[in-house]
């Protein structure tokens, strides 16, 4: 018998189908597979059986646009486990996860740090008032203590700097007061509508990323295939998505180097694009716009001219302000060489998305792992390779380009009018599925187990920042701490999509 | 520099003139219109993902509603979504549309304490608290400041402290860990303070409401200034409800 089971993206098993490992042959198979930089942990996740804990653990291989599935049954109450972190950092986060969740005990795990603070945590003594953070004892060395509730209007997270002078030394940062039990309310809301708005509301930021993961994957679990036309829709949302959140960034960051032009055109362009969603949609982070199985809102050959417009509107403007900062000596000089993340850290810990690819990884669910009309796109990811705010900066002005042009290329033939869909059914019994998305952060994972009736027997959610708010933290050292702004927002992390 | 004063004169002029007669692009979905038609009320009512629709009378609970639009398409002859965008108000009972009617919503004067206007009419400077906001509130009321909404044209502006403030703005359904950070928040804030519901999520809890991991103690204990429904609230509903809420009244 083989250690795993290949499976694609969007692909529903039987979950008797995975193999299940002994613990040492489950760590040994899938930290010796990390060696290999094609591959990378998508999930690792556990939940109860009636006297075990069941451990499933998913890595893509991005060359083979496979994705590698074991599992392993262990008892919580007798042991200690060896740890997958010590062999590979980037387990970190799902093993504190299941730390946290479930009482499993560690033995050589670098640090089991709190995620979130779940309602359902194992230890409900430990409460986020009183996290203790950690300490460096110096008398030359002072902490600054950022949070919860930020200065702008953002979502709350505790950033706690340690501090010599003006340089830091060290960031910690502790999450979970976004925490609204998400995946445990996607099993008690048994409505597919309820799940669908669930799903919208993940992070508020990225509706598109996480509906197109959660829409895919309850399609794949019902055996349903969506038409062209939904496809389509899905397709065109994450792209139009993308451009509208990467502009919104880049007034942001222009906000935070005082570039007050930068950050009133960057931030008037993203208006007509978000603009364009309400008018498709009626809402302008696009919610309502993608459901399980259905489209009420036919993308039709006049919205495809409006958009064109938009772009022809757009281009010149975003353009013209482009090329001036690329040229600013004083937006340059903030901006380059700030908050540099390595290659070799970037993956080590596991790193996703644009924060991946400019350190010069290559982790892009479009080229490595496509769904939907990305199938039919040879997708070259962009990539960067000095791994500061700038090259994320590059990435998102680069990445807007390239959106447009995909959308301008799917402009030229819109979907007939679809009108017979055919009904979906209900989620096949016993099953696991998974589904893949590149949201405009990075990988979005969602993972779904059903039981013997077919009714959901848990739901996974894994948003790119769950990896990515480490490389935060490790790229701000020994930044001075007033550029900790330009370098929280170059990676635009979402908080209520970590804490669920 | 030359460059700059280009970029400025290519713009052009990106405000919206009025805030409070802008009509809204494409198909927004704003206060909903209930017909007399008769249909399976039972049917329509199940049909809602939040418990926003009530029967008999037949009833949509902006405070509830997510603004999916499901309804309106289950029952097109029914429920119409209309791009009135002027929902806010300062009474929870306002946010209940019934059957057959077609009036606006509008905030209940009586209801508005005195000070408000005596003091924040000319400037309201505001703290925003996100307690589970899933950031698409954030985001547009961070849009309410921008070039194209201007809010601040009214005086009226975010700041970074509490002790700056003059009322708190939240969003989400006020998770446990948020519940400690904004009563203290709150408690920083000089008086007199108002407290603005922004959002579905903050006003019942939306589709979050009854989730173990939320806790809306805070609610309880305070009167709400000003509600303001959407899921998320769109820039011209939260701008339109506070101009209305700190405006002078005569007599």
């Amino acid at each position: 018998m083989s250690d795993y089971i290949a499976i694609k993206n969007n692909e529903t098993i039987l979950l008797k189908s995975i193999p299940v490992l002994n613990y040492e042959d489950f760590l040994l198979f899938n930290t010796s597979l990390l060696s290999n930089e094609a591959n990378h942990c998508v999930h690792y996740f556990g939940y109860l059986l009636t006297d075990k804990l069941k451990l499933i653990c998913c890595i893509a291989n991005d060359n083979e646009n496979s994705i590698m599935i074991s599992s392993s049954e262990i008892n919580l109450e007798k042991n200690s486990f060896p740890s997958f972190a010590a062999h590979h950092r980037a387990f970190h986060i799902f093993e504190r996860e299941l730390h946290e969740n479930f009482g499993i005990r560690y033995t050589d795990h670098p640090w089991l740090k709190p995620v979130r603070f779940a309602f359902d945590r194992a230890d409900k003594n430990s409460t986020i008032s009183e996290y203790p953070f950690y300490q460096i004892n110096s008398e030359e060395l002072h902490e600054v203590g950022v949070g919860p509730i930020h200065a702008g209007v953002i979502e709350p997270g505790h950033f706690r700097f340690i501090c010599n002078g003006e340089q830091i030394l060290h960031l910690e940062i502790q999450l979970g007061y976004q925490h609204r039990g998400i995946e445990n309310l996607f099993l008690k809301k048994k409505k597919l509508l309820q799940r669908n708005i669930l799903a919208e509301s993940i992070a508020g930021d990225t509706v598109a990323g996480h509906t197109t993961a959660f829409v895919n994957l309850w399609e794949s679990l019902c055996g349903y295939t969506a038409a062209d036309d939904l496809q389509y829709a899905r397709m065109l949302a994450l792209e139009l998505e993308r451009i509208a959140i990467h502009t919104g960034d880049l007034s942001a960051i222009c906000t935070d180097i005082a570039y007050q032009l930068g950050s009133s055109v960057f931030g008037r362009l993203r208006t007509p694009v978000i603009n364009f969603f309400q008018v498709w949609c009626g809402n302008r982070m696009a919610k309502g716009l993608i459901r399980a199985g259905n489209n009420h809102f036919h993308f039709s050959s006049e919205l495809a001219d409006q958009l064109r417009k938009l772009f022809d509107d757009f281009e010149p403007d975003y353009n013209e302000m482009w090329n001036e900062i690329k040229e600013l000596p004083s937006a340059l000089a903030r901006l380059e060489k700030t908050g540099v993340i390595t290659h070799e850290q970037a993956g080590s810990i596991g790193t996703v998305g644009m924060a991946a690819k400019a350190s010069g990884i290559k982790r892009d669910i479009r080229a490595s792992h496509p769904h939907d009309l990305y199938r039919d796109l040879i997708h070259q990811p962009i990539m960067k390779h000095h791994g500061d705010v700038y090259s994320r900066i590059q990435i998102r002005n680069e990445e807007i380009n390239q959106s447009i042009d995909y959308i301008r290329e799917m402009l030229k033939s819109p979907p007939d009018v679809n009108t017979k869909r055919h009904l979906m059914s209900l989620p096949q019994p016993d099953s696991f599925s998974l589904s893949l998305t590149e949201g405009w952060r990075g990988e979005i994972c969602h993972c779904a187990l059903t039981d013997e009736n077919g009714e959901l027997l848990l739901y996974k959610i894994k948003d790119p920042s769950m990896h990515n708010w480490l490389a935060l933290a490790l790229a701000v050292r020994n930044n001075e701490i007033s550029d900790f702004p330009i370098c929280n927002k170059s990676f635009d992390l979402s908080y209520c999509g970590h804490d669920l | 520099m030359i460059g700059n004063i280009k970029i400025l004169m290519h713009q052009g002029k990106q405000y919206i003139p009025d805030v409070t007669t802008a009509e809204v692009p494409g198909i927004f979905r704003g206060r909903p219109e209930i017909s007399e038609e008769p249909v399976d009320s039972l049917a329509l009512a199940d049909l809602c993902p939040t418990d926003a629709i009530s029967i008999n009378p037949l009833q949509i609970d902006l405070g509830k509603c997510v603004f999916c639009g499901e309804c309106a398409f289950a029952f097109p002859g029914k429920i119409k979504f209309t791009s009135d965008y002027k929902i806010a108000t300062n009474q929870r009972e306002r946010l209940i549309v019934k059957e057959g009617e077609q009036n606006t919503i509008i905030l209940n004067p009586d209801l508005v304490r005195e000070e408000i206007a005596k003091y924040f009419s000319g400037s309201l400077k505001l703290r925003q608290v996100s307690a589970g906001g899933d950031n698409s509130c954030e985001l547009e009321l961070n849009a309410c400041g921008n070039v194209n909404f201007d809010m601040g044209r009214f005086g009226i502006e975010f700041v970074a402290s509490p002790r700056h403030a003059d009322g708190i703005v939240i969003t989400g359904p006020i998770t446990e860990s948020m519940a400690e950070p904004l009563q203290i928040c709150y408690d920083a804030i000089p008086h007199p303070k108002i407290i603005i519901l922004a959002g579905t999520d903050a006003i019942s809890g939306g589709i979050f409401a009854g989730s173990p991991a939320i806790n809306r103690n805070f609610l309880n204990n305070y009167k709400i200034d000003l509600y303001v429904p959407g899921n998320p609230i769109h820039p011209l509903t939260f701008i339109n409800g506070v101009l209305e809420l700190i405006r002078k009244r005569k007599g």
